[in-house]
This record gives structure tokens, sequence and C-alpha cells, in this order.
């Protein structure tokens, strides 16, 4: 199956039933990148490296063909106090980041 | 310099595309081939078991410490850095048998890969999120080291919310 954005994304729904999911392709000259967001109560009571051991366990064929993965993974109570934090701090960590998904509505366009 | 700008600028670094782009044409795809750890050479497996435990930190990483060629691996440089670590590193680049058999020992896909008193930490996700919690203060303590931003946790936490 061939890799991209879309085949990654529902392979990661299936398995993590996550409340929100953001995917970027960043692919480039030098290989396939996919920087990635998942929140799913599945993390629930694991540290970060469980979490990001299952993700890559799922993923073991691709990320033999991907070039650079990241992955942010988060619990919907972590993922709300995030979103929480972001909405009082103006200076917003997140914005500069590839996690800013640029709609929670905190920056003036 | 703070620590807050050093911070966003670790975060754009791993965003940014350009210190991936530098070693486009220096290094192929990951190898399709699957060793089990099982099957993992055991003078190789020792001399790595050495290495991850007599050091506190150690790293290995896409290039040096002072020339990385990875903005991941950059990204693990500065985070230790400002935490004022030190570290031994493995540059993977220059060794593709280390760089494969690292991928089996680990049990982990993709570098950096950071190690703490001999444990697998992960990769530069994890330390960056360690870093953001407060986290890696805490996990560095663990391990008998004092991180120079300990002291701007506590107050950051004594005045937040």
């Amino acid at each position: 199956m061939e890799i991209n954005k879309d085949n990654i994304e529902k392979k990661l729904r299936d398995a993590f039933e996550p409340t929100y999911l953001n995917i970027d392709d960043c692919s480039s000259g030098c290989g396939l990148k996919f920087d990635t967001i998942i929140v799913s109560k599945k993390f629930e009571g694991k540290q970060l490296l469980a979490r990001q051991r299952l993700v890559n366990d799922l993923l073991k064929d691709e990320m033999t063909k991907i070039h650079a993965f990241t992955q942010k993974t988060y619990t919907p109570d972590e993922w709300e106090k995030k979103q929480e934090k972001a909405a009082t701090n103006p200076e917003c960590p997140i914005k500069s980041t590839s996690a800013c998904t640029g709609n929670c509505g905190n920056c003036p366009k | 310099m703070s620590s807050a700008f050093l911070f966003r600028r670790v975060l754009q670094q791993c965003a940014s595309r350009s210190p991936v782009s530098i070693i486009a044409t220096r290094w192929s795809s990951s190898s399709t081939e699957s060793q089990t750890a099982a099957s993992l050479d055991p003078e190789f497996k020792k001399k790595i078991d050495d290495f991850v435990k007599s050091n506190k930190i150690a790293i290995f990483i896409k290039g040096e410490p002072n020339a990385p060629r990875c903005g991941f691996s950059n990204a693990v440089l500065q985070i230790l850095n400002l935490h004022g670590c030190d570290f031994k590193s493995k540059n993977i680049l220059e060794d593709e048998q280390l760089r494969q058999n690292m991928k089996n020992y680990s049990n982990w896909p993709t570098f950096p890969q950071v190690y703490f008193d001999g444990e697998f930490i992960g990769g530069c996700d994890i330390l960056l999120g360690m870093h953001q919690s407060g986290e890696l203060v805490d996990e560095l303590k663990k391990i008998g080291i004092r991180s120079k931003l300990a002291d701007v946790n506590n107050k950051n936490a004594s005045t937040s919310n």
C-alpha cells in the first residue's frame, strides 16, 4: 500500500479512535515526512514512551520507508488543558510549531 | 538570551526543513531488513550496554554535537544544553552497522535516541515533551543531574494559574 497521509490517517483512526487527529505531510526532496498530533483515550495511563511505541508498532512497515516522523500524543484531558493554556497565554508556545492548527481562535488573522 | 527564546528557536528548528535538506544527498532511506533484538551480535550488544550504562546521558545522533546533521538531533542537543547537561554521543551517520543495529537494540526506528542511566528515554519528541512539561528536570534529578532550569521551573510553577 502506498504510504501517504490518507493511509496513515486511516490506520491511526482505526487503532486509536482519536478525539483529535492532525497529520501534516511535510514530505520534501529528502523523503517522506509526517508531523502528527494524536489525541486519544487509549493513551490514558501510559507514559510518553509507551504511547510512541504503540504508534511506532502500528506504523512499523511505513517507518522503514519514512524519512522523518514526529508524533505528539495526548489524552483528551491533556489536550484540553493545553488548549486552555494556549488561550490564556498571550505568548503562545505552540504558535511557531507544526502543532499549531491555526484555528484555536486566539491569534488575530 | 532567555531560555524561552532559545526554546522557541529549538521548536522552529524542529519544524524547519532546511537542516534536513542539507543531508538530502548524503544518506539513503532506512533499510527494510528486519532483524530482531535477539539476533543482535553479542559483542555489539555488550559494547552498547557498556556505553549507555557507563554514561549518565548517552545519545545516538546524526552528526556531532558541534555539527549536527539533522534538525531533530539538533533539538535534542539544544535541550540538553539548555539544561546544562554533560553527555556522550555517537554519530550514527559514520557507522552504518551501528545505525541499523541501534534500531533493534532500542526497538526504535528513528534517530536521535536518548538514554539516561542505561535506560531508553525516547527520541526528540519525547525529550521535547518532557522539557515542555517540566518532567525533564525531575528525570535529570533522578540520575543525579541538577538542571540549570531547576530554579526556573520552581519559579514558573509558583506563579502559573
